[in-house]
């Protein structure tokens, strides 16, 4: 007779221990584990060389940031449609031109003041995101269709406005003076480009603490608790680059004016969608979602509810990504938001979001975010032609996705 | 020696973590019916995923000689065109399309890109006849029943000049007079030349139609019984080579558990097919659960015991509810709602942990917590610390044999990844848990650990159900059965009165009762 109770409890060894001599294993781990990272880095210092360093030059960091904040903003949004499982909104863009020529109409035509104006425009925004979000969950239509159906829309509906607004130009310049361009456009403690600005250079200093700080402090908690961590070199090579790093774009920046308002907007979105994603269980049910919709359906998720509240909280980032992208423009016309929603999705994309939901971080999009926006900006600086540009990034797209999915079949 | 049409010789094949097959030998003769049996993730069907390419040439070690050549292939196709045909457990038809349509499927009649339907038609219906279906092949397939769909797809097989004939579990979801006519076909097939291979759990039906039957058990082949002779082989002899040991020992005894009062109650429980809102799928239905009590449904597949279980679960599953489902013998008030179901402390652990139970794409922590996010966080913020220490502590209740719980569900072993869906339903602290399968697809050793766990839980108090679709399981473990038939519950045992044939018995005089 045998007796197929187990034999002992099974010590809880690794189930396949990594050599420790085999070094080289380790490094490429490391580095197809932070790869867009270096990719990002080796493109920058490309365009190093490319410009005789021009791209580093404080006018040139300030405006990358300038110009990419609104895929930083709509990325954050994206993501977590995408989260649910590949979800995306292709409205987007087009939304942010309907909503600027609202806003528009609302600052310049009708004088509302800014509060008001930005409270009527979160309306309208709310709105939208409960229409398609409703369509999505509760009417089971493909996310892909109903949005299809607002990117088609929305932008002739802004158009129609502009014309009634100002028939002339089919534009609503928003004068200089007026209040809603410091709440999102502008410079903290404006100084002059030739001065130090003291406050950005300091605030730089103390944020770059912090962060080795924090790192470190989390390091050593998790070693106190018993939990897996990584080694003590990466810690200290992460927090040395990531100190780095600040400190260098704060230092820049301290030398072009300060730090601008919209840097701060920026940052406060993508810390707020870092924490929902990582730290609550509203952001762990995006997740499990797009993992496996019927169990998490069956763990008691109301992934209706999910994939409503997706669409929903698009549409309040569009609105913010609408505001900041008529500041720095100053005006509403019928080009604003053209393809931001592929911008959007690229970063998504780009930094690694899985394509079919239930993978992905804030923080990779915030990397494939910044990818693309040094490959905007630096490309025209060194005369690459518009129509070039445009298959430079369908390329890296494609490469991104590629080398992901290459990536992961290594590591099975 | 002997002619042999298909010999596989040594077949290892090993999945991350899990060696399914070690060393197989299997070796069929031309024209005869060879039965493969063995437990439930004995690896069977992973013998015969090799045999058929879809696990290809490259991906096992050992070799498939076939009319006495090495084969390598890499697809179904390349299996297909030699004449080996595998008709699945699950009925691969598309309900929409005709029976013709079906048959031809990715093996259309005709030249280039344009089908002959005339062919088809003609063609089909010959192979209609030859299993003995009068139907014409014009004939939707959702229009017929179960049993004649299993007799499309061997007619299927046949249009595709099967030679050697594979047919795992055949009869699963047959009636007993349908099985015993599809096993007739097979030995009048036999007698035409074909060569077959059967999967099958049902041994006396095993007994009845094969010429040889191969026990496979734990990956390995334990021995091949010759069934030619003037008496047909016991069914104990053959259970005997599957179990490799007396059946004493299988199950953990559950001592001093005190059974208490009735928390859950059904009454006249019926539900309709969500697709099919006219059909019954479980109807009228009454059972009840007392405190410490492990109640086994038992029924063949089709019997409504998942679908009951699902709709008992917060209405997961179906539509047109009607009838009563008191806890602690006030009526609980009808919403779906599976996060109502978990408020009413009820817990589904489902059959099929990869489809609805387990998110593969994540960790065993966010696994483990998943069902009671709210015992881990504080205003929806998550307390990592504390959702590590509950993930620890069921792996270490459960001894989930992992380096750590940030480890990826989709690593881990079938067992591992059962114990994985069980801890994330105890810590969701239920107090009535409906098993679903609870040993499905997992070895021998982790089975005895769940059974553990499930003692384990009565003795806490837990009501337990649990569905199976092991006799032995069911009488093992249960205090009390319910048997299920065709939606409805046609019979309750105590265990101890209970036997295997009583149980069979019980079910097949229901099925005449149609």
């Amino acid at each position: 007779m045998e007796n197929i109770a187990p034999k002992e409890a099974v010590p809880n060894q690794p189930m396949n221990p990594r050599a420790s001599g085999d070094s080289t294993e380790k490094v490429l781990a490391v580095l197809r584990k932070n790869a867009m990272l270096i990719v990002l880095g080796l493109v920058y210092v490309f365009f190093l060389i490319m410009t005789g360093g021009n791209i580093f030059k404080p006018m040139h960091m300030n405006l990358i940031i300038k110009e990419n904040a609104y895929v930083y903003i709509l990325g954050c949004g994206m993501l977590m449609c995408m989260l649910t499982g590949g979800n995306i909104d292709l409205s987007c863009g087009a939304f942010v031109c309907l909503l600027g020529s609202i806003g528009g109409y609302m600052l310049v035509n009708l004088a509302y003041s800014s509060w008001i104006a930005i409270a009527l425009m979160l309306l309208v925004a709310v709105l939208d995101g409960c229409v398609l979000g409703y369509l999505i969950a509760y009417v089971h239509i493909p996310p892909w269709i109903v949005t299809l159906a607002g990117y088609l829309s929305f932008r002739g509906l802004g158009t129609q406005l502009l014309a009634v607004a100002s028939p002339k130009t089919n534009a609503i310049k928003i004068p200089k003076t007026n209040a809603f361009l410091n709440i999102f456009s502008g410079t903290i403690f404006k100084t002059k480009p030739s001065e130090l600005n003291l406050v950005c250079a300091i605030t730089g200093a103390v944020l770059a603490a912090v962060v080795v700080v924090s790192m470190f402090v989390i390091r050593r908690r998790r070693i106190a608790k018993g939990y897996s961590v990584a080694s003590l070199t990466s810690t200290i090579v992460k927090s040395v680059l990531s100190a780095a790093a600040i400190v260098v774009i704060m230092w820049q920046l301290a030398h072009d004016g300060g730090i601008p308002t919209v840097l701060l907007w920026v940052v406060g979105v993508v810390l707020v969608y870092g924490f929902i994603t990582g730290r609550t269980t509203i952001g762990r049910r995006f997740y499990v979602v797009g993992g496996n919709r019927e169990a998490a359906r069956m763990s008691g998720v109301n992934t209706k509810r999910i994939m409503f509240a997706a669409y929903l909280n698009m549409a309040f980032l569009t609105a913010l990504a609408t505001m900041t992208v008529m500041s720095r423009l100053q005006a509403a016309n019928s080009q604003m938001g053209t393809n931001f929603e592929m911008d959007a999705i690229a970063a998504c994309v780009v930094g690694g979001v899985s394509a079919s939901g239930g993978a992905g971080t804030v923080m990779g999009m915030v990397i494939g975010a910044t990818l693309i926006g040094v490959i905007n900006h630096g490309m025209p600086m060194i005369g690459v032609n518009i129509d070039m540009q445009k298959v430079v990034k369908g390329l890296v797209l494609l490469g991104a996705v590629v080398f992901d999915i290459l990536s992961k079949k290594r590591d099975r | 020696m002997a002619e042999y049409l298909l010999e596989m010789q040594g077949i290892t094949k090993t999945f991350p973590g899990v060696k399914a097959l070690d060393n197989v030998n299997l070796q069929v003769e031309q024209g005869e019916i060879h039965a493969l049996v063995g437990e439930n993730g004995a690896g069977k069907s992973t013998l015969m995923n090799v045999l058929s390419g879809i696990y290809p040439y490259g991906s096992y070690e050992g070799d498939i000689l076939y009319e006495g050549q090495v084969c390598k292939f890499a697809n179904i196709k390349d299996s297909e065109r030699k004449g080996i045909v595998i008709i699945h457990q699950e009925l691969a038809l598309v309900p929409e399309m005709t029976i013709g349509e079906n048959m031809y499927l990715g093996n259309e009649r005709g030249h280039k890109m344009a089908i002959n339907w005339t062919e088809t038609y003609a063609e089909a219906d010959k192979y209609l006849r030859m299993v003995k279906l009068s139907e014409s092949s014009k004939v939707p397939v959702n229009t017929i029943g179960t049993g004649k769909q299993q007799l499309v797809e061997i007619a299927k097989a046949l249009a595709k000049h099967a030679r050697l004939l594979i047919l795992d579990e055949p009869t699963s979801s047959l009636n007993e007079e349908d099985s015993r006519a599809l096993l007739d076909l097979m030995l009048e097939f036999k007698k035409q030349g074909m060569t077959m291979i059967i999967i099958s759990h049902k041994l006396n039906e095993v007994a009845y139609v094969a010429d040889k039957i191969t026990v496979i058990r734990d990956g390995k082949t334990i021995e091949t019984l010759d069934n030619r002779g003037a008496e047909p082989i016991s069914e104990a002899r053959i259970i005997r080579g599957m179990v490799g040991r007396e059946m004493t020992n299988r199950f953990p005894k559950r001592e001093n558990v005190a059974i208490g009062s009735v928390r859950l109650e059904v009454e006249n429980w019926t539900v309709h097919h969500p697709i099919y809102p006219e059909r019954k799928v479980v109807d009228d239905v009454n059972l009840y659960v007392r405190e410490g009590e492990v109640v086994g449904i038992y029924g063949l597949m089709g019997a409504g015991r998942t679908e009951l279980a699902m709709s008992i679960f917060g209405q997961s599953y179906g539509t047109h509810f009607s009838g009563k489902l008191k806890i602690d013998g006030k009526v609980v008030r009808q919403r779906r709602s599976e996060a109502d179901a978990i408020r009413h402390r009820i817990a589904y652990v489902t059959e099929d942990r990869k489809g609805n139970g387990l998110v593969l794409s994540q960790d065993i922590m966010v696994n483990t917590t998943l069902a009671n996010l709210g015992a881990v966080s504080k205003f929806s913020i998550l307390d990592k610390d504390r959702e590590h220490e509950a993930a620890m502590e069921y792996q270490r209740k459960l001894n989930i044999k992992t380096p750590s719980v940030e480890q990826l569900v989709g690593n881990l072993s079938g067992g591992n990844q059962q114990k994985v869906l069980l801890a994330k339903w105890m810590f969701a602290e239920p107090d009535i848990l409906i098993l679903d399968e609870p040993t499905r697809g997992i070895d021998v050793g982790a089975k005895y650990e769940i059974y553990c766990i499930i003692n384990d839980l009565a003795a806490a108090g837990k009501c337990v159900i649990m569905i199976s679709s092991e006799l032995p399981e069911v009488l093992g473990m249960s205090d009390r059965i319910y048997i299920m038939n065709s939606g409805r519950m046609i019979d309750e045992m105590k265990a101890e009165d209970a036997t295997q044939e009583s149980i069979m018995t019980a079910i097949v005089n229901a099925g005449r009762g149609d």
